[in-house]
This record gives structure tokens, sequence and C-alpha cells, in this order.
């Protein structure tokens, strides 16, 4: 390997850090924050913690489905492999009791066979969570002209994923307004949501960080009650919701990991035995 | 097909089938026997990984048409489905989708070894040249295949891009919506450039057999630049490549499904998980990363259709590459100059890089502009730091490239693959670099 070659490469890896560096500073909002302790789910051996899932679901299911749909859900993915309700006596998720009755008290619409009439039913695992509003101008025209966005990949579709979302629903709406910034009636100041606030901004130096953002805060102490007695502060709320959308957003990303340690040890291996015929091969050849 | 053939049918039915159709005699002398220079570094091992990559692309890829549906309310919803629903579709999936990231990165080390090592000059011009209608096929190949999934980049890449042809003068127009299919980007687009997308590879595999055929009458290149003397600067393919390329391709999948398993989404955008929008436009708007470069130089121009010309010519100053280089002496190794300057070369296309991911009109330094406008662009900005890398991308290769060959003095060359001792054959004691024969 050439001395030159080898200097490229480092020089490609730090422009690449570079692109990161400067593609982060690039945005106008504070820097999202993970939950004290992080996330259990990150780095190749994370996994889900099954009782925050179950609790994730709940807010989710008790506040932010009010406003949000989740359009690539069934209510069968709540049982599958890896899920909240998981259990390995049902291995196909349409058995499994718990889900059928978490199901149950979701109505859905459906049509009646006899009469063609629209009708609503209680879900059974095989329905998708139903949506909120019938179409767009209905939740615009509940939501102050905003759009509530589709939750399913949420956690993907935002830089700084679970910690984005635990800082804006968790933290972002504690914080008091800076005073000189005034806020547009039925809109909310989050310091962790994109935006410019620099027209509203009436106070010394330059305006602060993050925008002005429709969802009301959607939490408060107390709003949800968990079934396994974890205080329900907002934080608790935030984190196990942000848990919830991430499991969600890859539902199959336990099955990934796992497979992936078992892919990467194979290849390990097979790279060992081939470096090792390729010093057999190579011992008699001068180059 | 260099050479005479080694192979000997052995049995009666081998004998039988050579006098009618030699497919085995040929796979025999391109694949097992061909003579390979013996001093192959590393860097000649991702033509293998390419090859095998251009493989993964298109069996990942047939399988994802089974479940994806070209059509503008299904697309995005459709590939999430094979994520979750399709037995091990995720990993199909991601692997597809990383595929294309590692693909590129394996070509970009290839060209620059090309680079490197002057493996475009003669007799390896037309090798050169299919390599670059690859490299071209493949930069179609991925932009189409990156609208499928019909997020928001998707969408308003394509949106982009398609548009730059509008800028043709008279015909840009008719063009742009013969391409669409209609008056924008939408549903006949989509379906469109999931035709194309599947076709191409095929269309690449084809032109990768005449690039290996191309490979296979001059024979490989090598480190130090020198033609092959005899058979001992040679070793048969097989063993001693295959075993060699695949260490380097286990290596290589290594951190291929590092990516895949630990960090699928790092090398995409965030906004391609919002589906695709006409009405709501990103803030910004980028190609993925190996795209960047050229993306850089299209922006660098304040006029469209120039910036598109500049575009087209970044890629097509590659293909009389051959004809740029003056310099004989084929290695860099043996141009401790032109090493020098291909060094910044690299360094530009990174620069080129960042200066695409970033707005235009971002500071490099600090927070603010200058305030010192030069033209129509504050100095401290992006636009000035792509302009400045173009400049030189383009100088590397029409004033670099032919002065430096004519004006450089290069090391003394070895005489043959074989010879260790660098002699200056003025100084050298005659014979010196003699005997080949009796190494390796
Ligand atoms: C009263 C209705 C309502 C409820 C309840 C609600 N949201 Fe929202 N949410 C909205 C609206 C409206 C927006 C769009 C805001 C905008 O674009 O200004 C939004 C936007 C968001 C966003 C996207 C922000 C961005 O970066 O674009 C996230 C994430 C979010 N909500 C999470 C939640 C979570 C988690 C909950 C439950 C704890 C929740 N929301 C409950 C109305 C609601
Ligand atoms: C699908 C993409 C490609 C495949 C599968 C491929 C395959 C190969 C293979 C197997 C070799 C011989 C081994 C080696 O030297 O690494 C080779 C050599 C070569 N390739 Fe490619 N290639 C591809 C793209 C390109 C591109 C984009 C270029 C240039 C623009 C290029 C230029 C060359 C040249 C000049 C050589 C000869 C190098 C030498 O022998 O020193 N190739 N290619």
């Amino acid at each position: 390997m050439s001395k030159m070659l080898r200097k490229g490469l480092a020089l490609a890896a730090l422009g690449l850090a570079l692109i990161g560096g400067q593609a982060m500073a690039a945005s106008e909002a504070d820097e999202p924050r993970a939950p004290s302790g992080g996330w259990n789910f990150d780095g190749p051996f994370g996994k889900f913690d099954m009782a925050q899932l179950q609790r994730g679901y709940k807010v989710y299911r008790e506040v932010c489905s009010a406003c949000h749909a989740m359009d690539l859900m069934y209510f069968r993915n709540l049982g599958q492999k890896g899920g909240p309700f998981y259990d390995p006596k049902y291995p196909n998720p349409n058995d499994n009791p718990y889900v059928k009755s978490l199901a149950k008290d979701i109505q859905v619409k459906d049509i009646d066979n006899d009469t063609g009439d629209p009708v609503q039913r209680p879900a059974t695992p095989a329905d998708k969570f139903p949506a909120p509003f019938p179409n767009e101008p209905a939740a615009r025209a509940s939501n102050g002209g905003a759009l509530p966005p589709d939750l399913s990949v949420i956690s993907k579709a935002r830089e700084g994923g679970p910690s984005y979302i635990y800082s804006l629903v968790g933290l972002g709406f504690n914080a008091p307004v800076p005073a000189g910034l005034t806020v547009p009636a039925g809109k909310y100041f989050n310091p962790y949501f994109v935006g410019d606030v620099s027209s509203a901004w009436h106070g010394k130096g330059p305006a602060p960080k993050g925008g002005f953002i429709s969802m009301p805060p959607p939490l408060a102490p107390g709003k949800v009650t968990f079934d396994d007695k974890t205080p329900s502060t907002v934080q608790q709320q935030a984190k196990d919701v942000a848990a919830f959308l991430a499991w969600a957003a890859e539902p199959k990303q336990e099955e990934r990991k796992a497979f992936g340690l078992g892919a990467m040890i194979y290849l390990f291996l097979l790279t060992v035995i081939v470096y090792f015929s390729y010093r057999r091969i190579w011992r008699n050849v001068s180059h | 097909m260099s050479g005479h053939s080694t192979y000997e049918p052995k049995t009666g039915f081998e004998r039988w089938l050579d006098t009618r159709l030699p497919i085995i005699r040929f796979m025999n002398d391109t694949a097992l026997d061909f003579p390979t220079p013996k001093n192959l570094n590393y860097w000649w091992t991702f033509g293998g990984i390419l090859a095998l990559m251009l493989g993964i692309q298109i069996v990942t890829g047939i399988v994802l048409a089974m479940h994806y549906v070209p059509h503008v309310d299904y697309a995005f919803n459709s590939v999430e489905r094979i994520r979750r629903d399709v037995n091990y579709g995720w990993l199909i999936q991601f692997m597809h989708a990383n595929g294309a990231s590692m693909f590129f990165l394996a070509v970009y080390v290839h060209i620059f070894r090309n680079l490197y090592y002057g493996s475009y000059k003669a007799p390896r011009e037309v090798l050169w040249i299919l390599g670059c209608v690859i490299y071209l096929l493949m930069i179609i190949t991925a932009f189409m295949g990156y609208v499928l999934p019909w997020g928001q980049m998707s969408f308003h890449g394509a949106v982009v891009i398609t548009n730059l042809i509008g800028a043709l003068p008279v015909v840009g127009k008719s063009i742009t919506t013969w391409l669409w299919g209609g008056f924008a980007v939408d549903d006949p687009t989509l379906n469109r450039f999931f035709s194309l997308h599947y076709l191409m590879p095929f269309v690449i595999a084809g032109v990768v057999i005449l690039h290996i055929w191309a490979l296979h009458v001059p024979g490989n290149n090598n480190p130090k630049g020198v033609d092959v003397k005899s058979k001992a600067d040679t070793v048969p393919f097989h063993p001693y490549y295959t075993v060699k390329d695949g260490f380097a391709i286990c290596v290589f999948l290594l951190m291929y499904a590092t990516f895949v398993f630990y960090m699928p989404d790092v090398l995409g955008d965030a906004i391609n998980y919002v589906k695709a929008n006409p009405l709501v436009t990103p803030q910004h708007i980028v190609p993925e990363w190996y795209l960047l470069p050229f993306y850089a130089i299209l922006r660098a121009v304040p006029n469209k259709l120039m910036g598109v010309i500049l575009m087209f010519a970044a890629i097509a100053v590659l293909f009389i590459l051959p004809w740029l280089d003056t310099s004989k002496v084929r290695s860099m190794r043996y141009r401790p100059t032109a090493r020098l300057y291909l060094g910044i070369f690299f360094l530009a296309c990174l620069v080129l890089g960042f200066c695409g991911a970033n707005p235009p009109d971002q500071p490099i330094l600090g927070h603010e502009p200058s305030g010192f406008m030069l033209l129509d662009a504050d100095i401290n900005s992006i636009v000035w730091l792509s302009r400045i890398g173009a400049l030189y991308y383009f100088a590397y290769f029409l004033l670099v490239m032919p002065i430096l060959g004519l004006t450089e003095t290069p090391l003394p060359v070895p005489e043959g693959i074989s010879e260790p001792v660098l002699s200056h054959p003025a100084a050298a004691p005659t014979g010196a670099a003699a005997a080949p024969e009796k190494r390796g």
C-alpha cells in the first residue's frame, strides 16, 4: 500500500467528519437530548425494554392518537416477536388474547355486508390502527391549519430520532418562553422544533433557537396511568412514547441486530480462513 | 484470449463439446489460467469487489421488485411493507439501499487506482472508456433507483435533476415533458423510472463483459506500470488471485455488513422517510453522497445551462483522459510531482462533496459571511469554495495532465516486474537488470 493512498484514506475520513459536523451546525434548533442513561435499544447489542414499550403504547393510544395516525401499524404488530405484547405462547400474534383485547377496545370503520352501510365495529389484530381524522383537511381544520404528521416512521424521519421526540414533547414545552418573544396565537414555542422565530423577537441579542409549533403541549404529569405503577411524569411519558415510536419505525430492528451478530461472526471467521489460504498459496511467490 | 490456450479437454464429453462450443476452454482461459502480474496489490481487488456488488444489487433488486408497487400512492408504503411484512425483507431492502453506496465507494477506489497507476494509458484506452461508460450508467441507475421509494428527497431530487434538462435551449421543455410523461414528475415518471431502473443493471452487466474482454487483451497493468515481459512475471489467476480477491471481498463484506446491520440509515437522508409531497419543498435538496461533487459543480455556476454543461463535462472529460495525459510513465510511483497533484485532486473532490452537501450561501469559516462580495457572492461562502474546487477539477485534467507529462522528470523506472533494482539506465553498470528469470 503506498503512503500516498493511505494518506488519502485518512483525508477521506476527515472529509466525511467535516461534512457531518457542518450539517449539524446548520440546523436552527437546540440539539436533541437523550434521556439520562441513554436508550437501552442503542448500539449493536441494545434491546427494547418490553415494559417501556407497553407504557409507550399506552401514551400513544391515550394521548397522541387523538391527533396522529400510524398508518403503517396493525394491532397484530403489537404481539409480534420483539413487540410490546409478544407472548411466546402465541407465535401468531393474531391469536394473542391480550392483543385481541387491546384491539377490541378500539372502533374501526367497516361496511355492513348485508346492507352496504358504513358501520363501526371493534377492531381485530388484523386491523390497522385507525386514523383520528377522515382526511387531511379535517386534520388541519381541527389543528389550527397544521397537519399532525403520521407517526409510523417519525423516529427515522427526524434528525435525532427518539431523542428528538423525547426532547420535543418531554423537555421543549417545559422551558419558559424567553422574555421578548411574541408567540403567535395558537402556536407554542419549542426550542427543539426547527424554525425561525427572528421576526417575533424583540429581546436583546440574537433570537433564540427553536420554532413555533402548532401542537399544544400534549403531555402533563399524571395524564397517563401506567399499569406497572411507574410514576407518570412528563419526562417518563415522553421517554416511553419515544421508545415506542423508535420500535414502531422498524419493528424488526432487534431481529436485524441479532441476525447481524451471526453474520459478522461468520464473515469474520471466513475472512480469517481465506487470509490463511492466501498466505499459504502465495508462500512461494516473491512479489 | 491472449496467448495460447492451456486447456486440455479430459473427458470424451469435454472433447466433443470443445469442437462445437469451446465454452469450457473459454472459461478456463479467462477465469482460471489467465496470466496475471504477480505484483498486484490490494487496490487491484476492487474490480472483483465491483463485480460482486453488481451481482448483489441485481439479486436483491429482483426480489424487491416482486413486492414493490410503482405507484405514487403506494410506493412509499410498499417499501415499508417489504421491511415489515416480507420475510427477511428488511435484510434485502437494507442490502440494496446500502449496496448502492458500497458499489460507488468501490468504483471510486477503482477509478482512483487507475488514475494513480496510469492504467488508462495505452494499450488500455478502450478498457478505460468502457469503465467510464459503466460509471455513467451507474449514476443514471442510482438516480432512478433513489426516486423509487417516493420519499420527499426522492421526489424533489427528481424534480431538480429532470428540470436541468429544461435548461437546454429550444428543445429543453419538450424533452422534459417527454421524460416526465406529463407536465410534472408524477405517476408516469415513477413507472418509467422503475422500468428503466430494472433494465439498466443488465446493460451495465453487458458492458462489464466488454470491459473484462478489453482487460484480457492487453492484460492487467500493475503497480510498477511496466509491461509483463515473461511468464516469470505472472501467476495464473486461479488460485493466486481468486484467493487474494476473495480475502479482500471478505473484508469489504464485513464493512458492508456493519452498515446493513448496525447503521442502515446513516448514509441516507432522514427526510426521505417522509412520503413525497409536491406541495412541501424540503429546505435543502441534496443528492446521495456519491453524487455530491457533481451537484457542487452544477451549483457553482450562476447560469443554469452552463452549470448543466459543466456538470456533464466533469464526467465527459474522463473519457478523453488517455489522450490528455502526455506522460509515458504509467505508475505514479515514479512520478512524485504528479502524485502531489493527484493528491490535491482527491482533496478537491472531497471539498466539492462537502460543498454539494451544504447550502450555497453558507459561510465556510465562522458563522458570519465576510461581507465582501466577489462578483455575485460573498467570498466566505460555499459558492466560492465550489468554484475553486471545480476550477481545480478541470485544471487537473486539462492543464496539469498534459503539461506535467512534458515537463516533469520522473524517477528511474524499473525495466520489468521482476527487477528489484531502480537503476538509472545510464548510471547503472550494464547487465544489472539482467536475468530476471533468477527470481520469482
Ligand atoms: C392536539 C393534537 C395533538 C396531540 C394530542 C399530539 N400532537 Fe403531535 N402534532 C400535532 C400537530 C398539529 C403537529 C404539527 C405541528 C406543526 O407542524 O407545527 C404535531 C407534530 C408532531 C411531531 C412532529 C414535529 C416535527 O418535527 O415536525 C411530533 C414528533 C409529534 N407531534 C409527536 C407527538 C407525540 C409523541 C404526541 C403524544 C405524546 C403528540 N404529538 C400528540 C398535534 C398533536
Ligand atoms: C460495474 C462496475 C465495474 C466492474 C464490475 C469492473 C470490473 C473490473 C475488473 C474485474 C477489473 C480487473 C481487476 C482490477 O483491475 O481491479 C477491472 C479493471 C479495470 N477497470 Fe473496471 N470495473 C467497473 C467499473 C470501472 C470504471 C467505472 C472504470 C473507470 C472509469 C474502470 C476502469 C478500469 C480499468 C482502467 C481497469 C484496468 C486496471 C488494471 O488492470 O490496471 N472500471 N474492472
